[in-house]
């Protein structure tokens, strides 16, 4: 066989036929972890000697299946978006981040005081972009700490992130409950400029409910962020980095710098959520607002699977477990859906390597 | 501020602290990571109120603490050593499965949504200062006991070998996946018994009353560099900051918030090698074959 | 007289997906003997070893140990047994001591509870002296030397009651005198009464110390012989062996170009390189690679050729020397800085390093070159596109889609990919680490085009290979490395298997060129 056979024999393709395998392992998961839900769900139920099928029927209509309750589920889902982007950015590269509801205090607490500088009447877009430059600023410092610690001296994210949490919520605590809250209170005074238009302002059907215009910033977010993984240079020495460090370094991309600027970028896309309290409801910075939203934004990363849309879809898988709880109240207590959260991510977390293993074993594919 | 009310309060404190971490410290030489003791603390916690309210006895609260809190580490241990899920995204995970577990139940059992009805504990004596409850003295004791299980058991050794090189405990024979269980379950029944001690001594559960104090005892944990007795010195230095902050209360010379950041605050220092390197077991939260 | 065997291994399959580690392999270990066990990486021994000692199962054949069937056991079966394998990569826990590690899985017990510590010093002392293996119970692994760490090895599967011991690549580690130091102690062990199989690829040990010799290649077992009966060349022949059928005894013809050009190729002044235990894995090297010349490098794998190419790219730090790259001093700068001074890489850890798995073919075809495919940070990617038709095409990269994950591919078509990206851009120096490796026939001698045509095209090539035959057939000037060393450079007219064999295996010492 000699060599001027060879050329010319392939014909190129661009077919991107694997996405059905990836499909599989990407979907799996999260699909049973939807299925143990149900079950989970049947039997905390039933315990409180209710129907599974009333109850889940209650549930959709008090969050899909009506304007108020599907604006709530909008508004959770979209701070729940912002930190699920977070995570899900640093787990591209390999790095994990605990520290959202730090870095999404962090956030709220710089738009809010941004609000509070900026003279009323600054234009809409000029006083949101301050705010949000100032909120992913905030958060951003935050998350430049254990990247820096990582880099340096091999300190391990997981641990500095949490850590770094108590830390910086306490700091903002005694800040706001020192020297900038509303007597009898722990938020700030409202602020003048940068407030977001609420959903109900556009369409009435949605009075009372919190969903405002951040929801679409998280969207143009989670574009940009897919937008960089996907399509730029910066994108693609990440997620190398991510994958196989070493074969990163091969290629000459410093994993150092990569880690340094993921982690960065991670809190600064948890701050900038804080638009979302802050700007878009409450209209000032309160002590507490971003609990739960760091750990919750894990399971988001999770059960999107680490991508920018998927994320959005868990958001708001995740956000209508929430609201539903409070819809059911009246059946069966609210409390049920705490439960069902923590079972959906060890579920997910469980199903991962496991079909993983047997998608893999069962295609034959060799490692050597 | 007398000295003795002071390390009195002091040491009711730790006592938590001193449960979960030598608890910690033994899955986390075994090669688990221990993001968990906040959870197992908190089952242990309202388990007790539970047992106690139903049957009048804390003993049997204490029974069933240690059962809460095995149960929860069991599916920790399943999850991440038969199944090799991620330590990390499962710790968090169990620790929101107990706030809503204890919380579903809280409403199941005692129709309320902050907290259990009152339970009896141990001790009461006002004199004795809380040193006459058979629970303080289990938590002093602990530390040294785990010392001694560590370091001059074979259990301990193996513990020991496992978490810092698994293949070589499996290539003489060891069941590197049995041991892990065993340091996982002794950690889940441990920390419960800090979350026993909590909830009886305040004789009743209350929503997420642990507060955080799995966290300090992680802390704890690493500051210690991973040996018991460092841990349990640990403990007792960060529960002595916080009484500091608490009879100090009114005096605004230091502000309670940066009393409450300095275990977080030293452990980063601890990580960042500053004072001595903190190196962790070889072979902690690596998943492996 | 026929005695039973104490090992013997017949039919042995064993595959791991679709490499196949050993295919119908067998062994046969008379008691009382030192018994070699020699073949390149990858032949299959340590494979073959594994299931003796009960860490897998075999696929197909079977296991006998002193004439009882033990096919398919487990590790604890083995022990038991008197099985004791002493891992290359030493099993031993660094933080632990001595006492602790011998005792582990098998802890002496005061009151059921209580470790004995001082029985398990007592133990091992008694081992010790015993053995002629001393060593201070209490010591921290993590402070012995090499040589010390072995012997704790040695007397951990001692200390189970082992009565056949394999030693996997014992030497890799050990300087002279404390090879000197093992031999002693195998002698003593055989004396004993034990038996001893030792794998390995150092061919003047196995002539030194060995009474038999079994030769693996390719997971095949091919020649059992006594070490009395046969020569250290021939063993090497047997090792190396023939697998590619290239034009075999076709010089390449010298390219005329050599030193005329503006670029100088690459110059390496008193390389050295430490490794891991403090040892030298390159000592000392110089050399250099003229534009237009492929410089070869044989040897048996192990000698430090992995070392050298990893530090010449820019992947492992050295201790002493220089590289120059067409006369510029790259010895401090990264890997990215290194491509812009014109070095292409061709790795031999072709899973870890030269290829990311989960990414597209198109998208590993640009590693290492991203920049040059985007446009103020977004990637172009019709050019990516185009780039990847045009590898696909020349190098007939089956199947032929861009955009599989290349973690789908076979080993042969992965290889593919990484040479199309080293060699499909502007580059002086290239450095090929074991190129054909996995590649079937066809494809090696497309491969084997590329590299003289760009050897035509006045590139300086340095090539390491453990194929001889590709070594011979391409290069205009042959080293061997030995030992961290270049023990010989010839060039390609004066140099032959049976000439470099003796340099391979350390038998002849040259100065090198």
């Amino acid at each position: 066989m000699s060599a001027s056979s060879l050329a010319g024999e392939a014909k190129p393709t661009f077919a991107a036929a694997p996405w059905r395998e990836r499909a599989e392992e990407a979907l799996i998961p999260p699909l049973v972890a939807l299925l143990v839900a149900l079950i989970c769900g049947d039997l905390l139920i039933l315990s409180y000697g209710q129907s599974p099928a009333a109850v889940y029927r209650l549930l959709l209509e008090g969050t899909w299946g009506n304007a108020y309750g599907f604006g709530q589920v909008l508004y959770k889902a979209t701070t729940l978006s912002f930190t699920g982007l977070a995570v899900s950015f640093g787990l591209r590269a390999g790095l994990f981040n605990i520290g959202g509801e730090s870095q999404l205090a962090a956030g709220g607490f710089a738009a809010a005081l941004m609000g509070l500088v900026l003279p009323a009447g600054t234009p809409l877009f000029f006083a949101l972009l301050i705010c949000m430059i100032a909120a992913g600023a905030a958060g951003g410092v935050v998350g430049s700490v254990p990247a820096y610690l990582k880099t340096r001296f091999g300190a391990h994210e997981v641990i500095v992130t949490i850590m770094l949490n108590f830390i910086v919520l306490a700091l903002l605590n005694w800040f706001i409950a020192g020297h900038l809250h509303v007597p009898e209170t722990l938020h700030t005074p409202e602020i003048h400029a940068g407030v977001l238009p609420r959903l109900a302002d556009i369409d009435s059907r949605f009075h009372g409910s919190a969903a405002n215009l951040a929801l679409i910033v998280a969207v143009l977010i989670a574009t940009a962020v897919w937008f960089y993984l996907f399509r730029t240079r910066g994108g693609y020495d990440l997620r190398a980095v991510g994958l196989q460090p070493q074969a990163a370094e091969y290629g000459g991309i410093s994993v150092n710098r990569v880690w340094m600027r993921a982690l960065t970028f991670s809190g600064a896309i948890a701050g900038m959520g804080g638009i979302n309290y802050v700007l878009g409801y409450k209209h000032y910075y309160e002590d507490g607002f971003a609990s739960g939203a760091g750990f919750l934004g894990i399971a988001v990363a999770l059960v999107g699977r680490n991508h920018p849309f998927g994320v959005i879809i868990a958001a708001f898988f995740f956000a209508t477990l929430s609201q539903g709880g409070l819809a059911i109240h009246a059946f069966v207590p609210k409390q049920m859906m705490d439960v069902l959260q923590g079972v959906v991510i060890i579920a997910v977390a469980t199903a991962v390597p496991e079909v993983r293993r047997i998608l893999r074993g069962a295609r034959g594919r060799s490692d050597a | 501020m007398n000295p003795i009310s002071f390390l009195t309060q002091m040491i009711r404190i730790a006592i938590p602290y001193l449960f979960a971490a030598s608890g910690g410290v033994v899955a986390e030489r075994a090669g688990i990571v221990s993001l968990t003791l906040e959870g197992f603390m908190l089952s242990g916690a309202f388990a007790a109120v539970l047992g106690t309210n139903y049957s009048g006895s804390p003993w049997v609260g204490v029974l069933c603490g240690i059962l809460g809190g095995l149960i929860f580490s069991m599916i920790h241990a399943v999850a991440t050593i038969r199944y090799r899920a991620d330590q990390v995204v499962v710790g968090v995970a169990i620790n929101l499965l107990a706030i809503g577990v204890t919380r579903f139940f809280l409403k199941l059992f005692f129709a309320s949504s902050s907290n259990s009805p009152r339970v009896a504990g141990f001790g009461g004596n006002i004199n004795a200062n809380g040193f006459d409850n058979p629970l303080l003295w289990l938590g002093l004791l602990v530390a040294p006991v785990m010392a001694f299980v560590i370091y001059k058991t074979p259990f301990g050794l193996r513990v020991r070998a496992v978490g810092e090189h698994p293949d070589a405990a499996e290539s003489v024979g060891v069941s590197v996946k049995r041991v892990r269980y065993a340091a996982v379950a002794l950690s889940g029944m441990l920390a419960a018994l800090g979350g026993v001690y909590l909830a009886l001594d305040q004789h009743q559960f209350t929503d997420q009353m642990t507060a955080g104090r799995g966290f300090i005892a992680i802390s704890a944990v690493i500051f210690g560099r991973w040996d018991p007795l460092r841990a349990a010195a640990a403990c007792l230095l960060f529960a002595a900051a916080e009484t500091l902050q608490i009879q100090l209360q009114g005096n605004h010379a230091i502000p309670s918030q940066f009393i409450e950041m300095i275990p977080y605050a030293l452990t980063i220092i601890a990580l960042a090698g500053v004072v001595g390197r903190a190196v962790p077991p070889a072979a902690l939260g690596r998943v492996e074959d | 007289m026929s005695e039973t065997p104490a090992i013997r291994m017949e039919g042995i399959d064993k595959s791991f997906g679709a490499v196949r580690a050993n295919r119908g392999a067998s062994l046969e270990v008379m008691p009382g003997e030192i018994h070699a066990l020699v073949g390149e990486n990858g032949a299959g021994k340590s494979t073959l070893m594994r299931m003796l000692g009960g860490l897998m199962k075999p696929d197909a054949g079977h296991v006998e140990v002193f004439g009882r069937d033990v096919t398919g056991w487990s590790t604890g079966d083995a022990i038991a047994a008197g099985i004791g394998i002493v891992h290359q990569h030493f099993m031993l826990v660094p933080t632990l001591s001595v006492a602790e590690n011998l005792v582990l899985g098998c802890e002496p017990k005061t009151q059921g509870v209580v470790l004995d510590y001082a029985r398990a010093s007592e133990d091992v002392r008694k081992l010790s002296s015993e053995t002629g293996l001393v060593i201070a119970p209490e010591r921290l692994i993590s402070d012995l030397s090499v040589g010390e760490a072995q012997r704790v090895e040695i007397l951990k599967v001692l200390f189970r009651g082992a009565r056949i011991l394999v030693l996997d690549e014992p030497t890799a580690v050990l300087s002279p005198p404390e090879v000197r130091e093992l031999w002693a102690v195998l002698r003593r062990l055989r004396d004993k009464g034990d038996t001893i199989v030792l794998i390995t690829h150092r061919l003047d040990e196995v002539v030194e110390i060995s009474s038999a010799i079994t030769v693996m290649r390719a997971g095949q077992t091919v020649a059992r012989v006594k070490t009395s009966e046969t020569t250290p060349a021939e063993i090497a022949r047997l090792m190396v062996g023939r697998e590619v059928s290239l034009s075999a005894g076709k010089r390449v013809q010298p390219s005329g170009r050599t030193g005329s050009q503006p670029n100088q190729g690459l110059e390496v002044r008193n390389l050295s390189v430490v490794g891991s235990r403090g040892i030298r894995v390159i000592d000392d090297v110089s050399f250099s690679v003229k534009p237009g010349e492929i410089l070869g490098i044989a040897g048996v794998e192990g000698n430090g050729q992995t070392e050298l190419i990893e530090a010449l790219a820019g992947l492992r730090s050295t201790s002493a020397g220089e590289i120059l790259i067409d006369g510029v001093d790259i010895t401090r700068r990264s890997v990215a800085q290194r491509h812009e001074a014109g070095l292409s890489h061709i790795p031999e850890d072709r899973l870890r390093r030269a290829l990311i798995l989960e990414y597209t073919v198109a998208n590993n075809l640009i590693l290492g070159v991203q920049k040059y495919f985007s446009s103020n940070g977004v990637i172009d990617r019709d050019r990516v596109k185009e780039n990847a038709a045009r590898a696909i095409t020349s190098f007939d990269i089956r199947p032929p889609n861009a955009l599989l994950a290349a973690r789908a591919l076979s080993g042969g078509n992965q290889q593919k990919v990484v040479v199309a990206r080293e060699m499909g851009r502007g580059f002086s120096v290239l450095l090929a680490s074991q190129p054909t490796r996995g590649v079937d026939v066809g494809a090696i001698e497309f491969i084997h085009q590329q590299l003289l045509t760009a050897r035509a095209q006045g590139k300086a090539i340095l090539l390491v290979s453990a194929e001889l035959n590709e070594v011979l057939a391409l290069s205009d000037r042959i080293a061997v490395m030995y030992r961290g060393k270049f023990a010989t450079v010839l060039p390609s007219a004066e140099a032959s298997e049976d000439v470099l064999g003796e340099y391979m295996i350390g038998t002849k010492k040259g100065s090198a060129a």
